[in-house]
């Protein structure tokens, strides 16, 4: 049972992430993965405010846990966590994309504080992930690798060689969370390449499979928590998410994979944001 | 000539650094009893990962474990490092400088009997391209070894083209060895030869049979393509009236385009290359049959250095034609 104040802090955080994407990081004058970006919401909320130990003021402290992105393009809501979590200024914010800016359009980690990977083309953040695990047993290190994966992002074959790889190590420092939110670029996964049923696939390449709501709070931090006990094989938390989460005309809308908002959706994306506040 | 293993001294090198150096670690894709890296493995275990024929997940995880403070060396076939492999090279590996040591292994036609697709000739072209990207390409089994002990200690992502069959030894073994530096084989003045691998071999050969005309043949080992020493090819090329570069490799982007562009507005001094003409491998029966299908020989060498110095061709010129036409 995940107390009620933590669950409150962490569907918080989640809202001010969500309010920094829209409205800092996208707002009225860029194009940005709205989408992507909000269906990940309170998975990197519960990473960064509650799960991961990391230190803002110290990012590669070697006794830390590792975040990735693989899914890159979903950066805004990692930028947002970084700079709520004092990796850098929330003023930065508005520089994402700008030339010059130490926010790039996909995860940099030689540009952005607490980036721990170059990830962005896709199907490669879970290598990348197991690559750390097994540096991180060499180092009798008990810190964790937690990566984000897209249901898209399944397509690549790669995943699935890192699949098989990390069940082989036996690396149950590797925690992978999908974000389920059921749309890739150009529309539904189910029109596009739907690969079948996720769960069962992953059971059968011997992970550890939890299925949750993706934006229950109490039920990511949980799925975590479970992750920690399980010993011998990676945990892939498969978590089922809306994209576009929070914002009405944005939700299952494939348009705002990478969109603009106009000045009135801007309005609309404030007021549905301000309407989840208690 | 004594010729020697490069790949052994590959494997045997990684060993003896292993022994003294924990931050090594070695990534195969079920090459290792070619690639001789296997010889790793079976001396530290723990810091060995078969990754299966998987070479796109061993690249990136090659990237994770240089992440935690590891130096990582991946190996395969050339053609393999560099093309299956290509976008993971490029994409987590080469923009963050990440410390991943790649072994292009059994490049060129040194792999003569398993033909084109193992064939690696545009592996160089491949990687010079990538921005942050070192290129060796070794002469011998002691040049190896010194570049392996090298790339250890210098940062960032290292391609190591290693060729698959024995070859004669130009390196001594005290010869001090850093990345970067050229190495004169043979001096000379009327023209210079740029080359490398395999390469080298050749064009002492020419430089002998064109001695016995009264040229005067400058060899050098251009073992590091990449960041290639433009002052130093300058200085090479400077005195001698033309220039050759032979490389076991495509003549579009590897060593001949890179001394080409070095010299770029310098010199004045005709240039031209040995190399495989935009062309793909083929199977054979052995590598010097290969090597003289494609004219990559010395006789090749002599005619290209006659050509530059507008010298009338050799009584080899024109033996065979180059086979454009092997793949259409």
């Amino acid at each position: 049972m995940v107390a009620q104040e933590l669950v409150r802090s962490l569907e918080e955080k989640a809202l001010r992430l969500r309010e920094l994407i829209v409205d800092d990081l996208i707002g009225t004058e860029k194009v940005g993965h709205l989408g992507g970006s909000c269906s990940s919401a309170e998975i990197v909320a519960a990473l960064y405010f509650h799960k991961m130990k990391h230190d803002p003021a110290s990012p590669h402290a070697p006794d830390r846990d590792r975040f990735l992105l693989s899914k890159g393009h979903a950066a805004l809501v990692q930028y947002a966590a970084l700079a709520l979590a004092g990796y850098f200024s929330t003023s930065e914010l508005k520089t994402v994309k700008s030339l010059g800016s130490i926010l790039q359009g996909h995860p940099d980690m030689t540009k952005t504080p607490g980036v721990e990977a170059n990830t962005g083309s896709l199907g490669q953040g879970l290598s990348i992930a197991n690559g750390m695990a097994l540096g991180l047993k060499l180092d009798h290190s008990s810190r964790k690798v937690y990566v984000i994966l897209g249901d898209g992002e399944l397509n690549e074959g790669q995943i699935w060689e890192a699949a098989m790889a990390a069940a082989r190590f036996k690396l149950d420092n590797v925690v992978a969370i999908l974000d389920r939110n059921r749309l890739q670029a150009t529309g539904p996964i189910a029109d596009r390449f739907d690969i079948g049923p996720v769960a069962p696939k992953w059971a059968a390449f011997g992970w550890h499979v939890i299925e949750i709501d993706g934006h229950d709070v109490a039920a990511v931090v949980e799925a975590l928590d479970e992750a920690d006990a399980v010993k011998g094989q990676p945990t892939i938390i498969v978590a089922n998410t809306v994209k576009g989460k929070g914002v009405s005309f944005a939700e299952n809308n494939p348009a705002f994979h990478n969109g603009a908002m106009t000045a009135e959706q801007y309005a609309v994306a404030m007021k549905d944001l301000q309407g989840l506040r208690h | 000539m004594s010729t020697k293993s490069l790949r052994t001294a590959y494997g045997e090198t990684l060993v003896e650094l292993g022994r003294t150096d924990e931050r090594i670690v070695v990534l195969e894709a079920d090459l290792g009893k070619s690639t001789m890296s296997i010889l790793f493995q079976q001396a530290f275990p723990d810091r060995f990962f078969e990754m299966g024929i998987a070479e796109q997940n061993m690249a990136s995880t090659a990237a994770g474990l240089a992440l935690t403070g590891k130096i990582p060396f991946m190996s395969t076939f050339a053609v393999f490092a560099s093309g299956r492999a290509y976008d993971q090279l490029r994409q987590t590996i080469s923009i963050a400088r990440l410390n991943v040591k790649i072994c292009g292994s059994s490049s060129g036609l040194s792999d003569f009997g398993d033909g084109s697709t193992h064939q690696a000739i545009e592996d160089v072209a491949i990687m010079r391209a990538i921005p942050n990207m070192t290129v060796l390409v070794p002469v011998d089994a002691v040049e190896t070894r010194k570049m392996v002990a090298a790339m250890v200690e210098w940062p960032g992502p290292v391609y190591l083209r290693i060729n698959r069959n024995d070859l004669p030894i130009y390196t001594a073994d005290d010869a001090s060895y850093r990345i970067g530096r050229l190495h004169p084989v043979r001096d000379g003045r009327d023209v210079v030869v740029f080359a490398n691998g395999v390469m080298v071999s050749k064009a002492i050969a020419a430089a002998d049979a064109l001695a016995r005309e009264g040229v005067s043949v400058k060899v050098v080992n251009v073992s590091t393509v990449k960041p290639l020493d433009r002052d130093a090819v300058l200085a090479d090329a400077k005195g001698c009236k033309a220039v050759v570069t032979a490389e076991e490799h495509s003549i579009i982007g590897g060593l001949g385009s890179a001394i080409a562009e070095a010299l770029r507005g310098n010199t004045g001094q005709p240039i031209e290359f040995v190399g495989i003409d935009d062309c793909f491998g083929t199977s054979a029966h052995g590598y010097d049959e290969l090597l003289a299908h494609y004219r990559l020989t010395p006789e090749a060498i002599a005619d290209a250095a006659r050509s530059v110095l507008r010298l009338p061709a050799g009584s080899s010129s024109g033996v065979r034609q180059l086979p454009r036409a092997a793949n259409s």
